[in-house]
C-alpha cells in the first residue's frame, strides 16, 4: 500500500534547511563579489597567498592533531578498563567527561593561567611550548565529551569482557589483546572521535586567543573585523572542512569490520589455506 | 589418578555464597555436563577453571599441577562461549590462528593447523569470511576450532548452543560430541537443558544452589535420581508425599497402603517421605499393569499427538501420566474418577 506523500514533514524539513542554507549561500554568494561586476574566487585566491593563513591553519591542524592523539591516548585505556574492572565507576567517568560541556572554555583557560602563570610552581605559561602544551591540553578537554562519547559507543557495541577472556584462554597477555583485539574493533570509534575533536579545535577561538596562540580561530575573528571578503570565503572553507569531517566520521562509523579502503584482492586473502 | 581435580571449591561474591564445597574429579577424555537452573553458579565453576575468577576456597588441580592461582592464559584451556565472543576484526582464518599466533608458532604450522581445524567443523570454504558474514551456528563452529587449535588439556563450554535455534541445537550437539570423541579431549560443558546433558555426557553433574546434588551417568541420573530438587529438574517426575508406618518400606499413600521396594533409613515412623513416579510407569487404562491403584481425579487431559497427556489429582497432590495414543485408547476427560495404576517397585524414594 502506497503511503500518501507526507506534505507537512516535507515542509518543515525545507523551511528548516533553508534556515542553514539561505544564509550559507547569501555568504558563498558575497565571497564571490570580490572583483566588482563580476563572479570570481578572488576572496579565495587572496585568502591562499597570505602567509599568516598558512601559517595559521598549520599551527591549528599541528595542535589539533596532537590533541587527537593525546586524547586517544587517554579515553580509549581509561574506557577499557572501566567497562571490564569498574564497570559500576562508568556514570561517575561518563559524568567528568562531560564536564566540558558544562564548564565555558574561559573558565578553563583563566584556570589554566592562574595555575600555570608566572608565579605558580610549574609556570608553563613562560615559554612557547609550555603554552602550547596548555593549548593543546585544552582541546583535549574540550574534545573529552565528544571522544569519550563515541569510544565508549564503540566499545559498547563488542562486549570487550568476554572478547578479552576469549583472548586470554587462548594465551594473549593484556597487551595483546588490546593492541591486537580491542583497539582494532574501536578503530574506527576513534576515528570517528578524532573528526569531531578536529572539527572543535581547528576554528577554536577562546582557548587560543587568551593564550595569545597564533592559531586559525583568532586569524579568523581578526579577519573579520578587517576586512569584508576574504572573512566570507574563510567561513565557507571551514564550512566545507567540518562537513567533510563530518561524511568522513560517519563513514568510519559505519564501515564494517574488515573492510579495507581498498578491497583486498581474493587471491592475496587466501593465506595459503590449501584445499 | 584424576585429570582434572576440582576440590572443596567454594566461591563468594561478597556475602552472596555462590558456589558451595564444590567437588569433582574428571578422568581424561571425560565429557561432563553440569546442568541445573539459571544461577546455580555453573558459570561460575566453569570460570574458575578457565581461570577467570578465583575460588574463595578449595584447590584445582588439571593433570597433576594445582593450577588454582595460575593466570588464564598460561592454563592451556579451551574456551567456547555462549555468545561466540569470535574476534570480529578478524576474519575465519584469523580467528582459528589466533591462539597458535600468540604462542609463536612458525607460519606454515600454523596454516597447516588452522586448514585441520577447520575441515574438522566443516567450514574450509569460508576461511575469508569475517563473523559478521556467518550465522550464528557457523560462528559457533568457528568459535569451537579456535578454542582446539592450541591443542588445550580442557574444553569449556559455556551453553554454545542456547543462542542457536533448535534444530541447528540437536545437530551442533552432536557434531561436537563427535569431534570430542575423535580427539578425546577432556570436556566441561554447561547447559541448562536436561535433553541437551542427557544425549551427549558421560557424566552429569546436577548442580543446585552452588553445590553438587548429584554426580551420575545419564541413566542413574534419570532413573536415580538421589534429591528431589534432581527428581524435579530432570525429565518430568511426578512428586508424591506418603507417610511412613514403618522403616522396612511400607507407607501410606492417602488411604492406600503401599510397600515399596527398599527399606527407608532416612526417616523415622511417621514422618513424611517423597516419591517419585515417572509420567510413563502409570497407567489410566485399568491394563492391570503394576501391582498398586490409587483412586484419583482427572483434572485435564491435553492431546500431544503419539502421547496423551493426563493431569490428575492423587490424594491431594498434582500429577501427570502419559498414555500412548492408539484408535483403541479411550481416557477419563476432565472431572471423572479414575484410578491410577503402577508397580510399586517403581517408586523411587527420594533423599531430598
Ligand atoms: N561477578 C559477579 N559478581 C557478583 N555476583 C555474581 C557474579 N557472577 C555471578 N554472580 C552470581 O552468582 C550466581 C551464580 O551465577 P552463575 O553465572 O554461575 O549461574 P549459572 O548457573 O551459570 O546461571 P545461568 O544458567 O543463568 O547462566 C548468580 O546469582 C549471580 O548473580
Ligand atoms: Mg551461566
Amino acid at each position: 500500500m502506497k503511503k500518501p506523500f507526507p506534505f507537512a514533514s516535507a515542509l518543515i524539513a525545507l523551511v528548516s534547511a533553508a534556515y542553514f542554507l539561505i544564509p550559507l549561500y547569501a555568504t558563498f554568494q558575497f565571497s564571490l563579489q570580490m572583483v566588482r561586476g563580476e563572479w570570481s574566487l578572488a576572496a579565495y585566491r587572496a585568502v591562499f597567498a597570505s602567509d599568516t593563513f598558512i601559517a595559521t591553519i598549520t599551527y591549528s591542524v599541528v595542535a589539533s592533531l596532537v590533541a587527537i592523539m593525546i586524547g586517544a591516548a587517554i579515553v580509549v585505556p581509561t574506557i577499557y578498563w572501566v567497562r571490564l574492572k569498574l564497570p559500576r565507576l562508568r556514570p561517575v567517568i561518563e559524568f567528568l567527561s562531560l564536564l566540558p560541556l558544562i564548564i565555558p572554555p574561559v573558565v578553563l583557560v583563566f584556570g589554566y593561567i592562574r595555575l600555570f602563570g608566572s608565579s605558580s610552581y610549574l609556570p608553563l605559561t613562560m615559554s612557547d611550548q609550555g603554552t602550547n602544551f596548555l593549548l593543546v591540553m585544552g582541546y583535549v578537554v574540550l574534545a573529552l565529551p565528544y571522544m569519550f562519547r563515541s569510544v565508549d559507543n564503540g566499545m559498547a557495541v563488542i562486549d570487550i569482557a568476554t572478547l578479552t577472556e576469549a583472548a586470554e584462554s587462548l594465551g594473549a597477555s593484556r597487551l595483546r589483546t588490546v593492541a591486537t583485539v580491542i583497539f582494532p574493533n574501536v578503530r574506527s570509534a576513534i576515528v570517528s572521535g578524532a573528526f569531531l575533536t578536529f572539527s572543535i579545535s581547528l576554528g577554536e577561538f577562546v582557548l587560543a586567543s587568551l593564550l595569545n596562540r597564533p592559531a586559525f580561530g583568532p586569524y579568523l575573528v581578526q579577519m573579520g573585523q578587517d576586512r569584508a571578503y576574504e572573512p566570507a570565503a574563510l567561513a565557507v572553507m571551514t564550512f566545507g572542512l567540518t562537513w567533510a569531517c563530518m561524511a568522513l566520521m560517519q563513514y568510519f562509523a559505519n564501515r564494517k569490520p574488515g573492510s579495507r579502503f581498498v578491497p583486498r584482492l581474493p587471491l592475496s586473502s587466501a593465506k595459503g589455506i590449501s584445499p | 589418578m584424576n585429570f582434572l581435580r576440582i576440590a572443596a571449591v567454594s566461591k563468594s561474591f561478597g556475602a552472596n555464597h555462590v558456589v558451595k564445597e564444590f567437588n569433582l574429579d574428571i578422568d581424561k577424555g571425560e565429557f561432563i555436563s553440569f546442568l541445573g537452573p539459571s544461577g546455580c553458579g555453573k558459570t561460575t565453576v566453569l570460570r574458575m577453571v578457565a581461570g577467570f575468577e578465583t575460588p574463595s576456597a578449595g584447590r584445582i588441580v588439571l593433570n597433576g599441577e594445582d593450577i588454582t592461582a595460575l593466570p588464564s592464559r598460561q592454563r592451556n584451556i579451551g574456551m567456547v562461549f555462549q555468545a561466540y565472543a569470535l574476534f570480529p576484526n578478524m576474519n575465519v582464518f584469523d580467528n582459528v590462528a589466533f591462539g597458535l599466533k600468540v604462542a609463536g608458532q612458525p607460519k606454515a604450522e600454523i596454516a597447516a593447523r588452522v586448514s585441520e581445524m577447520l575441515k574438522l567443523i566443516h567450514l574450509e570454504h569460508l576461511a575469508d569470511r569475517y563473523p559478521y558474514q556467518m550465522s550464528g551456528g557457523q560462528q559457533q563452529r568457528v568459535a569451537l576450532a579456535r578454542a582446539l587449535a592450541p591443542r588445550p588439556q580442557v574444553l569449556l563450554l559455556d551453553e554454545p548452543l542456547s543462542a542457536l535455534d533448535a534444530k541447528i541445537r540437536v545437530s551442533l550437539r552432536e557434531e561436537i560430541r563427535h569431534i570430542q570423541r575423535q580427539l578425546g579431549i577432556t570436556t566441561i560443558f554447561v547447559t541448562h537443558d536436561q535433553e541437551e546433558a542427557l544425549s551427549i555426557s558421560d557424566r552429569i553433574v546436577v548442580m543446585n544452589g552452588g553445590r553438587a546434588d548429584q554426580i551420575g551417568v545419564p541413566a542413574d541420573i534419570y532413573n536415580r535420581p538421589a534429591t528431589r530438587f534432581v527428581a524435579s529438574f530432570v525429565g518430568t517426575l511426578n512428586m508424591i508425599e506418603a507417610t511412613v508406618l514403618d522403616q522396612s518400606g511400607t507407607v501410606k499413600i492417602g488411604e492406600t497402603v503401599v510397600s515399596l521396594p527398599e527399606p527407608i533409613v532416612h526417616r523415622q515412623q511417621g514422618e513424611t517421605v517423597s516419591l517419585a513416579l515417572r509420567p510413563e510407569a502409570g497407567s489410566l487404562t485399568g491394563d492391570l499393569r503394576g501391582d498398586t491403584a490409587l483412586p484419583g481425579k482427572v483434572l485435564s487431559t491435553h492431546f500431544l499427538g503419539s502421547v496423551i497427556r493426563t493431569k490428575l489429582d492423587v490424594a491431594g497432590h498434582q500429577v501427570s501420566f502419559d498414555t500412548f495414543n492408539g484408535p483403541e485408547t479411550r481416557l477419563p476427560a476432565a472431572g471423572e474418577p479414575a484410578t491410577l495404576r503402577f508397580a510399586a517397585r517403581d517408586l523411587l524414594v527420594l533423599q531430598d
